[in-house]
């Protein structure tokens, strides 16, 4: 077994695209449902939003990655308008409802054929972040190493510009959940009657908050397919919704560095566990096959189980996440 | 308020039946895995991952073209153009074959061109092309497009819209009946407990797997390896029998879940918004155990699984279809029955109606919440195993989560007859709808509706004002 190589992938890992991207998707649940206690179910449905803003205006309109750049907000603001629309009045549970449908309507409609002309159907769309890498000062093709760290040129500068972008938006969050705009949605959060009776608009603060967290996710979504280089319906799956979820309660919801923390530590617990079981040495990983079906396949399955074991324990256990309080908590609510 | 009367003992035999087959289901899910890697070894060799549906290189959709002479002989033909809407198109060889490499795994449409067979050979199904197909991730998908000697009927437009359209509504019944057996265990369970059991959806797949696995596997994958059993219970029961099993081992999980999961949960005080959050978690957890055992294939039943569809007053449906309808209906029967006549059935409805009020005229809440889950977990299944038609998928509850939903938030949250109502309209709105937009683009109807009945009437047909908050 090679330790060296899965040290040095789990490392990269740490701070790699995929913590970045999750990690600001995170920061939009953050702002929904850390701060403002809304069940969004389907933030990935925000997330291909964005990306489908920036794939459709360069595919389809044929316009400048820059103008793509713009419709990535257009798109995730109209997007949390209808979602916000019918169900903000309404209890809880229905927004959740309601994300999910959409972010898996939203799914299928862009990988059909009738939207092949406009969203390049099942094959996706690429050839649109050329202007982007077009900027990078590292050589696209080469390797650049920092410590333990090694990275493609081409993820280097998106590492670069993610990294700033998502802590400049977890900044700004910050600053605007000490805002007086701020603490009205962690009142609306606690108790929303309450601050009803204090003559705050709960529909139109929650509708924000949704907006906000949406073009969130939107841009998540822009970084990822901008890292990826092709817009692919099928990576928008539902599931990234709830891997979003599990990172958010890891660092514990509510807090400002938490989607970044739980980002670190899902991605480097699942790309650890993933190598350490692929580098296996051979007479183990044949055992393993035989006896609990371990197939590279199976490997890959093995985080969305993990996933899923992680959210249903946190969730009856450690709501407040590893690091969260019990106070900052709207989980704990009704 | 209602009024409890009647016997508890049918229940309570029923109860006792599904504990039985408590053990049963667990060894039946841990032998899943023996069959499984079996067919597994050399044909999952992609490192691709469904969420990422990335690289899956070398997936195809292949087939032969030939056409069935009368003295049953077959000749291939050549030339014919076939295309997959969004990856290629390709001619068939000499030998009548052809290959359409696809980028992903998915759902593809595969199309004839028509105007490239022969003269005197047709298409057998005109309506079945485009053909509707599903690639998985284990390899090439095989389509067949069944060839007859004569033109390609193409039947005049007035009639085939009619027609259609009573065959569409036809088939949105079938869906809307399936749908509501999934959706009544949603909504009872949310009446119960106010839960919005997300993992409902895996309670169906489940129900279809394991009417697979009996259909296939029988009881001796139960019992275990000892001896090789006689008959029926050797080599894979008739789906009839499986289908029942697959409903007892449905009930034993939907049992197990609110034993052992949730009704801690609700013990220690574990919010609502906490406990959507754990159905979540088992959902995608149950999920991606199921294709781990299970792979990303998509499989048939046994039995009854190459029937035609037979023609009754002009409209076609097959005979498993048919029969699954009725069963449906019975079902559904007895279901509205239990609910309006039996003991059980009305506590059920009163814990639904008013917890508080219910437990203070003494009946046992808990009790009812576990056979509420029993109950809707068995239904699940049941529907399950009848999705399971068109094809065993480990994800295909999933793929009706939609459907479920929108038909439960339309008839209305909580209420066992107000799904039923929904479910039927969610189906018949479906099929329908293919009258004007694309089939592939169906299910957004589902959420269309969630929508507009959201916007419209929050609490759903049959719900009332205060339950929506």
């Amino acid at each position: 077994m090679d330790w060296g190589f899965i040290l040095e992938r789990t490392l990269s890992a740490m701070i790699g695209p995929e913590v970045v991207v999750y990690a600001l998707a995170a920061v939009g649940l953050n702002v929904h449902f850390g701060y403002t206690g809304l069940m969004n179910f389907g933030q990935v449905g925000f997330m291909a939003a964005g990306a489908y803003g920036m794939g459709i205006t360069v595919f389809w309109f044929g316009w400048s990655f820059w103008v793509g750049l713009l419709f990535t907000f257009v798109y995730g603001a109209v997007l949390a308008l209808i979602l916000g629309l019918p169900t903000l009045r309404l209890r809880a549970d229905y927004l959740s409802l309601v994300t999910i449908a959409a972010s898996e309507t939203i799914r299928i409609v862009a990988r059909s054929r009738v939207m092949k002309p406009v969203t390049g159907g099942a094959e996706g769309i690429d050839a649109f972040a050329k202007p982007f890498y077009d900027l990078s000062p590292f050589e696209l093709g080469d390797f650049y190493r920092l410590g333990p760290f090694k990275f493609l040129g081409r993820d280097v500068w998106m590492l670069v510009v993610g990294w700033i972008v998502l802590v400049a938006v977890t900044l700004l969050v910050s600053q605007l959940m000490k805002s007086p705009w701020g603490r009205a949605l962690r009142a609306i959060r606690e108790d929303e009657d309450a601050a009803r009776a204090l003559g705050k608009n709960a529909y139109s603060y929650k509708m924000q908050s949704l907006m906000l967290g949406g073009l969130i996710g939107a841009l998540a979504g822009l970084l990822q397919v901008i890292q990826k280089a092709s817009v692919q319906a099928d990576t928008f799956n539902p599931v990234i919704t709830f891997t979003i979820w599990a990172i958010l309660i890891i660092g514990g919801p509510g807090r400002v560095w938490s989607p970044i923390v739980g980002s670190m530590i899902y991605w480097t617990i699942i790309v650890f566990v993933e190598n350490t079981l692929r580098q296996l040495p051979a007479g183990t990983r044949t055992n393993l096959e035989s006896w609990i079906n371990l197939s590279d396949f199976n490997i890959g399955m093995l985080r969305f189980i993990l996933v899923g074991l992680g959210l249903l324990l946190l969730a009856r256990y450690r709501p407040q996440g590893i690091f969260g309080s019990r106070e900052e908590m709207a989980l704990d609510r009704r | 308020m209602l009024r409890i009367r009647g016997s508890a003992r049918g229940w309570r035999r029923a109860t006792a039946l599904t504990f039985l087959a408590c053990p049963a289901a667990v060894g039946a899910a841990l032998m899943l895995a023996s069959p499984v890697s079996a067919a597994a070894d050399g044909s999952d060799t992609t490192t691709s991952t469904v969420a990422d549906g990335a690289d899956a290189a070398g997936l195809g959709v292949v087939g032969t073209i030939e056409i069935v002479k009368a003295d049953g002989s077959k000749s291939p033909i050549a030339g014919v153009v076939i295309s997959v809407v969004g990856a290629g198109e390709a001619t068939t060889a000499e030998d009548g074959s052809f290959r359409i490499p696809v980028p992903a795994p998915g759902d593809y449409e595969v199309e004839l061109d028509v105007a490239t067979l022969p003269d005197g050979v047709g298409l057998k199904a005109p309506d079945r092309n485009p053909l509707a197909t599903t690639v998985s991730q284990d390899g090439d998908k095989r389509v067949i497009f069944p060839l007859i000697e004569g033109d390609t009927v193409v039947t005049t437009e007035s009639s085939v819209s009619a027609r259609r359209f009573f065959q569409l509504t036809l088939e949105g019944l079938k869906l809307g009946l399936y749908l509501a057996m999934a959706a009544i265990g949603l909504s009872l369970i949310f009446g119960t407990t106010g839960l919005v059991n997300f993992a409902h959806a895996e309670l169906v797949s489940f129900g279809a797997l394991m009417t697979y696995f009996f259909n296939f596997y029988g009881l001796a994958g139960v019992i275990g390896f000892l001896a090789p059993l006689p008959g029926p219970f050797g080599d894979g029961v008739n789906f009839i029998f499986a289908t029942i099993l697959g409903m007892l081992s449905g009930g034993v999980l939907g049992w197990a879940m609110n034993r052992w999961v949730f009704r801690p949960a609700r013990h220690s005080g574990v919010s609502l918004l906490a406990q959507m959050l754990m159905t979540i978690g088992g959902s995608i957890l149950l999920r991606y155990v199921f294709v781990y055992l299970f792979t990303g294939k998509f499989r048939t039943y046994r039995d009854y699984s190459a029937q035609r569809a037979s023609t009754f007053l002009g409209l076609e449906l097959t005979q498993k279809d048919m029969v699954a309808m009725s069963v449906s209906v019975v079902v559904l029967l007895v279901v509205g029955w239990v609910l309006l006549r039996t003991r059980t059935g009305r506590a059920m409805r009163a814990v639904s109606d008013n917890k508080d009020l219910a437990e203070a005229s003494g009946i046992d809440v808990e009790r009812v919440i576990s056979q509420v889950w029993i109950f809707g977990a068995a239904l699940a299944a049941l529907s399950g195993a009848f999705f399971g038609f068109e094809q065993v998928k480990w994800d295909l509850g999933f793929r009706i989560l939609l459907l479920v939903f929108a038909a439960v938030t339309l008839g209305g949250l909580g209420t066992a007859f107000g799904a039923l109502v929904g479910a039927l309209i969610v189906g018949v709105a479906i099929n329908l709808s293919t009258l004007v937009i694309d089939s592939e683009l169906k299910n957004m109807v589902a959420l269309l509706v969630l929508v507009v009945a959201l916007m419209v009437r929050p609490q759903g047909i049959l719900g009332r004002r205060e339950r929506i908050g």
